[in-house]
Order: structure tokens, then sequence, then C-alpha cells
């Protein structure tokens, strides 16, 4: 009877966006008279950040700084449509919304900044210091706050964008199963090391390393979040979880967090990360989305670790160490 | 966390100022000091609370409803069932246009699954409104009932949903999505081994911190503001609009901060009937979720099982792949026939192969409505795709990340779903794993790159086969039960698709193709 090692990988791709498309969603950027930006959508915060990602792309494209932005979110008498918090599709659609909304508001922005420096418009940059200034001139110079001061009560501009992202929607041929599911995919591996007991069929995750493209990384912080938070669900799904013990069985469902099983404190691993960035063409400066990707592959890489340490394989979710004993049983011991 | 700027560095312009940055969330301050406003904060004066009558029986028909006693409990305010819902069956995935409405919010003649609600108790606290949601008297007629995906799909089971009129979704006339690429049956005769596997995936909770909930009440102007934890905040005001009639613009829906969704939270499953509350009592009406109902009544992560097949030669490449895919519905669609797309279009996952034959299964079963989870249509199917890939590259004595490496899909390669890959990015990421965690690579997978050596004859779409049967006997046809008849729920390896029994069409319901359903997803109707 031992506990013994094994390491185990899965690697996989994630498909970014509703599926088949047809999914807008919508952004209001508008200023005060200070030259203060606000964000109005009606995109949901689950706790994954989407007000801050959103926040630092409209800072970016208006080429403010983040504390000159603020993120209102979800009222549907002020906020335009969007499709809503799902399918990885966050970062990719309303980020690409919120640039077009901001590009719209900044060239408004620039004109007015324009007139009081009578330059060209085009000749305009912004320093993401809250400053305007003609390009190779920094001292002929308008600060935002006094460009949309003038737009609004000596110009008579609002200085204001909407935008929307849309991906079309594509109708799957019956026959073949051709289709656009998505425009673009994220993609990781994952390496999982367990210790499996071979008394007890118990399961020790001992560590998680992995490598995920995510097209650009918005917020490194948030990103590392994501897959700290995922890969304890994957590590959840994969040894604990589930509504049904003996599904399709419908008997000694849960009903409360003693009976649903979850990792506590002592059971959670270390986790390691390398962030990749191939940017999606069409994402918001390349972005996809790690939301949904990070918890999938400690599953398999977790069963593929566990056959790695004691030669059993478990194909049915989660690996209890019921089921383990069980195969172990069958096989004759650890191998 | 590390980053490798050197990948692909000459794809990025990394001359960015807030974006890439680790900026504080916005939310931050508000999360911890416990200042950021959720939907409970906005408890409202003389608000009512909403509880459910709920079945016992995992298939039952209805043979009466008496609210009479519960009626008379202390603070109850009133009581809703079915009649007093305007729009008494409804579908979610009516805002993708996709037919056909398949669910009441309130159960009426039938009940289909244990905890489907009967009638919603308004009272003037949350235990009255349970006291007397346990009064409500129903008398239940029990109905066999079915669990297991296959043997729904078997002849004689029975039927759990009249709206479909069959045990699974239809796509197009056919009872599964389809991807047919290359020829597989080729590809398994030509392969040096053959593997065959089953997965099988379980349901999960999704286990917010908040459970789902909302609080309606009325408004100025014949209005009524929602504060809610939707997901998909025009989703569900759009889905309340329709259940009750209404125009959207008399529905306000507030939310936006939300405990943890995980994709539980996009059923609206409250705002429809806690609304119908406020307008009928005209008071706030809250409706949310204990954590006993989050973890049996509301939508779990579908149980989704795969049967993967897959031909691969002695060097490693894989050359066929055939997936069968049984999505559990549960008792009424939710979103899972979205999400068995989402899985047929996941197939073969991130790899050239170029023959593929998927059919992809929605299936209605006496169990909770299943719906979206984190990864929906995709965790599953990369469960079962990468332990059989961990399989096949023992079985033909290659490392698991050289296999992967060497079957990757690259730029230009053609994907069974007939579109060109593109911004591929998996090569990279098992090199950049094996780094990390140490795992030796031969110089030659070193080397490999997911911008090189892809397309060409990879391609192109291949021809299709001579018109057969196809790797499951009675697989291609139209209306035919699907293999369900091939195994019993509990047989741990199932009999190759190939030596599955041909079995006869049943006759065909009255329901079958009604509903919008040319495509997964119509022309949108607004």
């Amino acid at each position: 009877m031992a506990r013994r090692r094994g390491r185990g990988i899965a690697s996989v791709n994630y498909p970014i966006g509703m599926n088949l498309g047809g999914d807008p969603s919508q952004a209001l950027v508008h200023s005060n008279p200070g030259g203060k930006f606000t964000v109005a959508l009606s995109s949901i915060d689950l706790g994954q950040g989407m007000k801050s990602v959103v926040r630092q792309i409209c800072a970016e494209a208006l080429g403010v700084p983040v504390e000159d932005v603020f993120v209102d979110t979800a009222d549907s008498d002020t906020g335009p449509h969007c499709m809503g918090s799902f399918a990885s599709r966050g970062t990719h659609r309303v980020g690409n919304a919120v640039i077009a909304a901001a590009e719209e508001a900044r060239g408004v922005l620039l004109e007015a900044a324009a007139e009081k420096l009578e330059v060209d418009a085009a000749d305009l940059v912004t320093d993401g210091r809250g400053n305007i200034h003609v390009r190779g001139a920094p001292s002929r110079l308008i600060t935002v706050a006094d460009a949309s001061a003038a737009a609004q009560f000596e110009q008579g501009r609002t200085v204001s964008g909407r935008g929307i992202f849309l991906v079309p929607m594509s109708t799957p041929d019956p026959e073949t199963g051709a289709m656009d599911p998505v425009t673009c995919y994220a993609h990781a591996c994952t390496v999982a090391e367990v210790e499996v007991d071979d008394e007890t069929g118990e399961v020790e995750v001992i560590s998680i390393e992995a490598a995920y493209e995510v097209g650009r990384a918005m917020n490194p912080r948030l990103v590392e979040q994501q897959l700290v938070g995922g890969g304890w669900m994957g590590m959840s799904h994969a040894l604990w979880e589930t509504t049904e013990p003996y599904y399709p069985d419908r008997s000694h469902g849960p009903t409360d967090f003693n009976q649903y099983l979850m990792p506590g404190p002592g059971d959670i691993c270390e986790q390691r990360f390398t962030i990749l960035e191939r940017p999606a063409p069409d994402g918001p400066y390349g972005g996809k989305g790690v939301g949904e990707m990070c918890s999938t592959p400690p599953i398999p890489a977790i069963a593929n670790a566990i056959f790695d340490a004691v030669g059993v394989r478990i194909d049915e979710m989660p690996f209890t160490p019921e089921k383990i004993l069980r195969a172990l049983k069958e096989q004759g011991g650890a191998r | 966390m590390e980053f490798r700027k050197d990948l692909f560095a000459n794809e990025r312009d990394d001359d960015l100022n807030e974006v890439g940055r680790p900026t504080q969330r916005q939310d931050a301050q508000g999360h911890v000091t416990g200042r950021s406003r959720f939907f409970d904060d906005y408890a409202l004066p003389g608000m009512l609370h909403m509880k459910f009558a709920r079945s016992p029986h995992h298939h039952a028909r209805v043979r009466s409803l008496d609210t009479r006693e519960a009626a008379q409990m202390p603070g109850v305010v009133r009581i809703l069932t079915s009649e007093d819902v305007p729009k008494k069956v409804h579908t979610l995935l009516i805002l993708l246009d996709l037919g056909p409405d398949d669910e009441p919010p309130l159960a009426f003649d039938k009940v289909r699954y244990r905890g489907e609600p009967v009638a919603a108790v308004i009272a003037e606290s949350e235990s009255a409104a349970a006291a007397a949601a346990a009064k409500v008297r129903v008398d239940y007629e029990p109905l066999p009932a079915v669990f297991d995906v296959e043997e729904a799909l078997a002849p004689g089971a029975p039927l759990v949903n009249e709206y479909h009129g069959r045990n699974w979704y239809d796509y197009n006339g056919y009872d599964f999505r389809k991807i047919r690429f290359g020829d597989v049956e080729r590809g398994f005769r030509e392969a040096d081994h053959v593997v065959e596997e089953r997965y099988q995936m379980s349901p999960i909770e999704h286990a917010p911190t908040e459970t789902g909930g909302c609080i309606a009440a009325p408004d100025t102007a014949g209005r009524y503001v929602c504060y809610t934890n939707t997901q998909a905040l025009f989703f569900s005001l759009e889905t309340a609009a329709r259940i009750l009639d209404l125009p959207s613009n008399r529905l306000h829906f507030v939310g936006g901060t939300v405990g943890g969704g995980f994709g539980g939270k996009v059923d609206s499953v409250h705002e429809p009937l806690a609304l119908l509350g406020a307008m009928l009592t005209q008071r706030p009406v809250r409706s949310a979720y204990s954590r006993a109902e989050e973890m049996q009544v509301s939508s779990p992560r579908g149980a989704e099982r795969f049967y993967v097949k897959d031909g691969v030669m002695d060097d490693g490449r894989i050359v066929a792949r055939y997936a069968r895919i049984y999505f559990d519905a549960g008792a009424y669609s939710r979103l899972s026939p979205y999400g068995a797309v989402k899985a047929a279009a996941h197939m073969p996952g991130p790899y050239y192969i170029p023959n593929v034959w998927v059919d992809a299964r929605c299936v209605y079963t006496n169990r909770t409505p299943s719906s979206a989870m984190r990864g929906f249509g995709v965790t599953g199917a990369d469960f079962a795709l990468e332990v059989q890939m961990d399989k096949l590259a023992r079985l033909v004595g290659m490392d698991p990340m050289e296999f992967r490496i060497f079957n990757a899909y690259r730029d230009g390669d053609m994907k069974a779903h007939r579109r060109v890959t593109k911004n591929a990015a998996l090569i990279e990421c098992v090199q950049a794993a094996a780094r990390i965690a140490d795992w030796p690579l031969s110089e030659r997978f070193q080397a490999m790159s997911s911008t090189r050596d892809g397309g060409g004859e990879r391609g192109v779409i291949p021809p299709a086969p001579a018109p057969g049967p196809g790797p499951g006997k009675g697989a291609s046809g139209r209306r035919v039960p699907p293999a369900g008849a091939e195994a019993a729920a509990t047989t741990a390896r199932p009999p190759a698709p190939a030596d599955a029994p041909t079995v006869a069409s049943p006759a065909r319901s009255p329901l079958a193709g009604r509903g919008r359903m040319s495509s997964l997803l119509g022309t949108r109707r607004r």
C-alpha cells in the first residue's frame, strides 16, 4: 500500500463567443464637461472583472488615463443591449463595442481640441495622461478636460460615441455540419501532478502547471484570478462535484455544502501559469477570453495523471475514491 | 505567472498604455467593504416572498391542484398557478428564434421532473411562504419515468415532453446535429488501431456564492422594476416580457453586479414569476433559490455522454474520429440544444484529423433540466477527447505531449466544420507547458510551429465517401431512433456502433417538425 505519483496532460482550445454568432453587444461612451468618461453598458460583471477590462479598453481607445473612465452597468433604461455574460464573450464582444464607441467619442474630442488649437484634428495625438497635443509638438497642447468643456459649452458638440459588435449568425449545413462556430479560439495545455493512495483511493492534486494562450492579457491580474479560480474549479469537477452521485439514478442528491463536496483550503494545490499572446485578428487589441477555458483542462489532465500513478482509467466523472478503489480491485492493484 | 512575450511577438503591438496593466478592479473596494450593491441589497419596504410548491415525482399527471388550505395559512397574500401566467408554455430559446415552446413557468397538466414548480406562494415572510407551499394539495398520477439518455431514445421509452413529441431535439429534420467530413469508414479500415471508448460527464452545480434570484416591484407610470442577478439582462427582460405578454418597455431591469454565475443565471426562472407576483399584489416580491433548491432544482451542468472511436496509425497520426454525443437536457430544452451544437462544432478537438463523423444529440429525460455552465458543450467534450488522446498516445508508444503536438491543428488546416484554421497556438502552448513543468520534449517537437507546415493537402475539404450507412448503421437516415438501442445505460463498454441493429422509424408525431427550426439559430426576430 502506497501513495503513488503520476503526471498527466491535456491540451485544449476554446471557442470565443456565442457559438454560431448572432450575439451583439452595444456600448455608449460619453464625457462629462470635465472630460471624465462614462461607459454605459448592460453587460454583467459576474465577478470576473468585466467592468475593469472594459474600463481599461475604453481608456486605451480614448487615449486617456484609466482613472478618467468609469463603467456603468447594467440598467436596461440606460445601458444599450448586450446579449449577456456567457460563452467567454465579454472581453471579445463588449470590448470591441467599447472600442467602436470610444473611437467615435475620441473623434469628437480631437475635433473640439483642433478647433481650440487651430490645427487639423488629424495632426493631434493623446498622451494617455489627460492631454491632447500636436504630433511632434508636445507644447501645443490642450487638456482633455478643456477640450471636452469647449466641445460642450462653446462648440455644441457631444463628446460621445456609440458602438456595437456583431459576429453575423452562421447557419449550419444540415447535411455536412459546415458552419462558422466562432471567429477565434484561445488555447491551453495543462500538466497535473497527483498522488493516489492505492489503499483509500484518494487523490491529492500536487500541482497544476499550465500554459494559456489568451490573445492578449487585458489585465494580468484578472487573467491570473480567472486561471487560479478555474484551475480549482477544474480539480473540483474532476475529483469531487456532482449533484447526482449515482447518475443517472436521481437518489442521494446533495442539498448543502456538507453533502456537495468541493475542495477545502487544505485540498487546493499550487498552480503555475505561463501566458502566451497570439492576438486574434478581430479581438480587442487581440484579446480572446479566458473565462471558461481554464476550468476544463485540469479534468482530463487529472484523469490521465491518475492513470499514470496507478494504472486505472476512470472514464466517468467525478473520479471518486470509490471508483478508483473499484477499478484498482478489478485490476488487481496499482501498476 | 510569467509571460512568453517572445512568442508571436511579430503579430503583436505591445506599445499600449492601459491594456495589459495590472490595474486594480473598479469594483474591488466596493466588494471588500461590502458596499457593492447586489440584488438583495435592494430589499424594499413591504416586500413579499415567493416560494414554490414542487413536484415530488419525476413524472406525473396532475389530476387536480387545490390551493385553498395553503391560502388560509398565516401571512399568505397570493398564490399563483399556471392560470395566472399569460404565456403558459415558453422556451428560453425563442430568443435565439428556436422553438418549440416546451416549458411551463408553472406546471399544469403534467410534471416532468422532481422539483418542478406547480404553484408559487407569495407571503409576508420566506418561512410563511414555505410553510404554505407545503400545504398546496396536488393529486398526482405517477407516470413511468426515464433517466438515461440512451434508454430515453430506445423504442417504447416514456415520452418526456409532449411539445417535442419524442425524446430528442429536432435539428433540421434530424435527430442530431451532424458533422460529415471525409470518409471515416475508410479511415478506420486503413488505421493500424481502432479504439472506441465511452466517457460520462457528471451533472454539476454552479455553486455561486450568491444563489439565483431577484426582487420585482411596481414602479411609476405602469412600469415594473426588477433587481436581478441574471447573467444576461436583456435576455431575462425579454423572457419576462414574453411570458407576461407585456411590451418590453414596461419592464426596467437593474443588475450587473453578480456573486458568481458560471452559466447558472441565464435561465431567467425568477424574474417572470416575481414580476407577475408584483403585478398581482402591487407589492415588491422577492424570489430566490435556497441553497438546496440551487443544488437540486436549478439547472446543473448537463451530464453529457461521449462515445469516441478513433483510427490511429503506428506513427501516431490520427486518421479518423467518430464521436457520438448525448446531451442530457433533462425535461426541458432550456439551452441544451445550443450546447449540443457547440459540442459538435468542437469536434474533433484542436487536432487535424482528415476524417470526422459527429452525431450530437440533445435528449430529454425526467430530470432537472440542465443548462449552460462554464465550458458549455466543451468541458465534457475535452474530458472525453483528452483522456482518449492519452490512451492513443500510450497505444502507439508516443510521449503524450509529443503525440498532441504531432496531431495539433496548424494555420491553414481544414477543420471538420469546413473552415480553415487560423490563429492557432496549440503547439506553442504544449511547448510552453513542457518548459514550465520540466517535461522533456525532443528537439523535433520543440521545433514545430502552428504557423508552419499546415494547409496544403491538409487545407482542403476531402471528398465525401460513396453513399452508405456510415459508421453507425441507420445513423445517417432521417428520423430513425438513434444509437439508443445500441447500449444499455450501465454497460461500461458499448458494442462498436457498426454492430448496432437497424431499428425501424417510429411513427411521426404530429408535433414533429413544428416551430422555427430551419437552422439552429435562424433569423432573429425583433
